[in-house]
């Protein structure tokens, strides 16, 4: 048995977990800052650029994707190495990688406050950047696995498992998902309507949490929590259970973000069923995190780094156990599209994530700079920071969530609805303000965990290449010597059969999806037609702000929702709709009938309300869009926007694109000349227009003759 | 609702491949030894360098 001599790459790590920081700190500030704009939505929204609607998809993304998505490669680079004894494939690769990602975050840096969005929760960004992303997650996997091939351990790790599930799934995940028409540069339209692009996103949207949140994560713990505490995982045994239960449940459970909405029932219920199994694999796996302290525990009174692991272990626990419990469909009819959601992923984010990330450099740091960590004192201080922090976010919000939701589904001895929604938003104010200080918290704790890590580095030098030995490892005999030949040829056909089988597969995809989605768009209510070419423009610019970030068009069938909103809403009415916008979240009220029965408001309410939503409903969270009073419409883009509806099924007569601008003057003159008649004076060309026909036609169509 | 034969052919053929790769792994032995994987991490010998005797270095 040959020893082999190699280095292990420690500078890729290092530039990982750099980036981690920053980023993290600078997710977690513009997390705050979406925070605060909600106490004082006038002096924070500083418009257009960084208003609520396009900075809060910014703070997602950053804080998963830059500082979690930092994390997961510092963790990975780091443990893959020394789990299969050797280097990481290639160095040019890992360079591409760590730059490829960054240039990714700053691409989203810029084009969210731009309002270039595809208005799809945690898959915001454009075409462009997802084709960026698609190349980068490539060079990952091909890094990767070429290290697992060249490996020098013939077993893996149970972490790699959870790594190899990250690198596959996510992939799979992001093409589906970002099957989108360009019709410019930053402007796509996605292949999928209404409620197929709903069950896509949410689809997507869970697994985002299970395989770029928790599974790589869950990687990482079993990994650097035995490290940490110098013990072995509890059961390894069950580590294995865990991993795979959760690969085969976790897939299946994207429907329950939609329960109560258009979605067919029966996918609603598979949705529930596997959500509410996964509550098993996962408190195996927070048990046995927790249990791999067994006979240490006195340890983690001192070990700073230990502390941090078990708090994080035991979020994992609350978010597994609260995840299955929102997903029955009783308690998803209190929850949804409450703060309570909120809380719930903040306790997942903040606390497993976040409290993982920070005890994996404090480990990780020092050792790779030969050094000690500067001071344990300031890790300390971070560790209560962050602890009370998460408190101080999640119990306010908590109950903040409940309180909304009973003060929605109120009503009064006589069968009227006892609160108007603007008495819940003025209620919500003092729980967004406490909320603010456990973020303001938890930010100080990171800042003090910056200065921490980078004093440490500048007191140590980062050992670029670290050296290490491992028997080179030997060819599988298995049982049978003198079969080895037979079965390495034997191998070689099945290989080739399943990547064929994969190209073939991803060709007719490519090839039958669209056909197939634009058949299956007939609409199924008569009565609901196409949006006009203003209405479609004003459509886009709803994206563009993020307003699903604060109102759904859902109707859920409660008679709370159908008194407060009207007639809930049908599969049949969102065929139209490239993309969905139910949203998730009831900051502001339901728009989906915003156009239609007792919601129905003059244009010139509208004018004012966009204007200066406070001045029409004191104590409203709204930021001001006064600036679509002043943005002329760009109507170049018409043309070409019908162009991509019809390509996506959408049945505009044929021709139609070239008249479709002089039917939008058309229909902006008519409102122009109404509000005209209300005293206010605004050119037919404004973007506020716009705004205003789509808001008008919301939800009104079902009820046309 | 045709993309529920996309979401469900996608997820099948993702959670097949994930049963090949369990197969896999039972077939391979890599599911023999449940006990000292778990140790085995532990170990990180430290090695003396001899190829690169200066490859310390700074940010």
């Amino acid at each position: 048995m040959q020893v082999e001599s190699f280095q292990y790459d420690n500078k890729t790590v290092r530039n990982f977990a750099i980036a981690t920081i920053i980023w993290g700190v600078v997710g977690m500030t513009v997390g705050l800052w979406v925070a605060l704009q909600l106490v004082f939505p006038t002096t924070l929204n500083l418009q257009p650029f960084f208003s609520f609607g396009r900075i809060r998809p910014l703070h997602t993304n950053a804080v998963i994707f830059a500082f979690v998505g930092n994390g997961i490669f510092m963790g990975v680079y780091y443990s893959l190495q020394r789990l299969l004894k050797a280097r990481m494939y290639s160095d040019l690769l890992s360079k591409i990688h760590f730059w490829g990602w960054q240039l990714i975050i700053v691409a989203a840096a810029i084009t969210l406050p731009l309002g270039i969005s595809t208005a799809k929760e945690y898959a915001e960004l454009e075409w462009p950047i997802d084709i960026a992303i698609t190349l980068i997650w490539v060079v990952f996997g091909w890094n990767m696995f070429a290290t697992i091939i060249k490996r020098r351990e013939r077993h893996l790790y149970v972490a790699i498992w959870f790594y190899i599930a990250t690198f596959v799934t996510v992939a799979v995940l992001h093409l589906v998902n970002s099957f989108e028409l360009p019709i410019s540069l930053f402007k796509s339209y996605t292949w999928y309507a209404g409620v197929q692009d709903a069950l896509v996103q949410w689809w997507y949207g869970h697994n985002a949490v299970a395989f770029f949140l928790t599974t790589p994560y869950l990687g990482l713990m079993y990994y650097f929590m035995p490290k940490a505490a110098n013990r072995p995982v509890f059961s390894y045994k069950l580590s294995i259970i865990h991993f795979w239960a959760l690969i085969f449940l976790y897939i299946w459970a994207g429907p329950h973000h939609l329960l109560y909405t258009a979605l067919p029932n029966w996918a609603q219920s598979l949705g529930v069923v596997f959500s509410f199994m996964l509550i098993f694999p996962s408190w195996g796996g927070m048990i046995n995190g927790l249990l791999t302290l067994r006979g240490a525990w006195d340890r983690v009174r001192e070990d700073v780094i230990l502390k941090f692991m078990v708090v994080a272990v035991t979020a994992y626990g609350m978010s597994t156990f609260e995840g299955p419990m929102l997903s029955l469909k009783s308690i998803n009819a209190v929850a949804h599209y409450t703060d309570w959601i909120v809380a719930h992923v903040h306790v997942g984010g903040l606390g497993w994530n976040g409290m993982l990330t920070f005890g994996i450099l404090y480990w990780l740091i020092p050792r790779m700079y030969k050094t000690s960590l500067y001071s344990n004192k300031l890790a300390n201080a971070h560790f209560w920071l962050a602890t009370l922090g998460i408190l101080f976010y999640a119990i306010p919000m908590y109950w903040a969530g409940w309180q909304q939701a009973s003060m929605w589904k109120q009503f009064t001895p006589t069968g009227q609805l006892k609160y108007q929604f603007l008495e819940t938003v003025t209620y919500m104010r003092p729980f967004y303000a406490m909320r603010s200080l456990g973020g303001l918290l938890y930010l100080t704790g990171a800042i003090l965990g910056m200065v921490n890590l980078f004093k440490t580095i500048g007191k140590g030098t980062l050992v670029a290449n670290e050296d290490a030995e491992a028997p080179a490892l030997e060819a599988t005999h298995e049982k049978h010597k003198g079969e080895h030949w037979h079965r390495w040829i034997e191998r070689k056909p099945t290989l080739m059969l399943v990547m064929s089988l994969i190209v073939i597969l991803i060709g007719g995809a490519v090839e039958m999806i669209p056909t197939f989605l634009v058949k299956s768009n007939v609409p199924t209510i008569s009565s609901v037609k196409p949006y006009t070419p203003l209405e479609l423009q004003g459509r886009d610019i709803y994206v563009r702000e993020g307003c699903y970030t604060c109102h759904s068009q859902m109707i859920r069938p409660f008679r709370s929702e159908t008194e407060r909103y009207g007639e809930y809403s049908k599969a049949g009415e969102f065929v139209y709709d490239h993309p969905f916008q139910w949203g998730s979240k009831r900051t502001g009220p339901d728009l989906a009938r915003e156009g239609a029965g007792n919601n129905k408001k003059s244009n010139a309410w509208h004018f004012n309300h966009l204007d200066e939503p406070s001045a029409i409903s004191t104590g409203s969270v709204m930021p001001s869009y006064a600036f679509l009073i002043d943005h002329e419409l760009d109507t170049a883009t018409t043309a070409s926007k019908i162009k991509a509806m019809q390509t996506l099924g959408v049945p505009y007569a044929t021709g139609y694109a070239e008249i479709a601008n002089k039917e939008l003057m058309d229909q902006a003159k008519l409102i122009t000349a109404n509000l005209k008649q209300d005293g206010i004076e605004v050119g037919s060309n404004k973007e506020i227009i716009s705004v205003i026909a789509y808001l008008q036609r919301l939800g009104t169509d079902i009820n046309k003759k | 609702m045709s993309v529920f034969i996309i979401l469900i052919i996608t997820s099948v053929l993702v959670a097949g491949g994930f049963l090949l790769a369990f197969l896999w792994s039972v077939k391979s032995g890599q599911m023999d030894d449940d006990y000292t994987p778990s140790i085995r991490i532990l170990f990180e010998d430290e090695v003396a360098s001899k190829k690169y005797p200066n490859n310390n270095e700074t940010i």
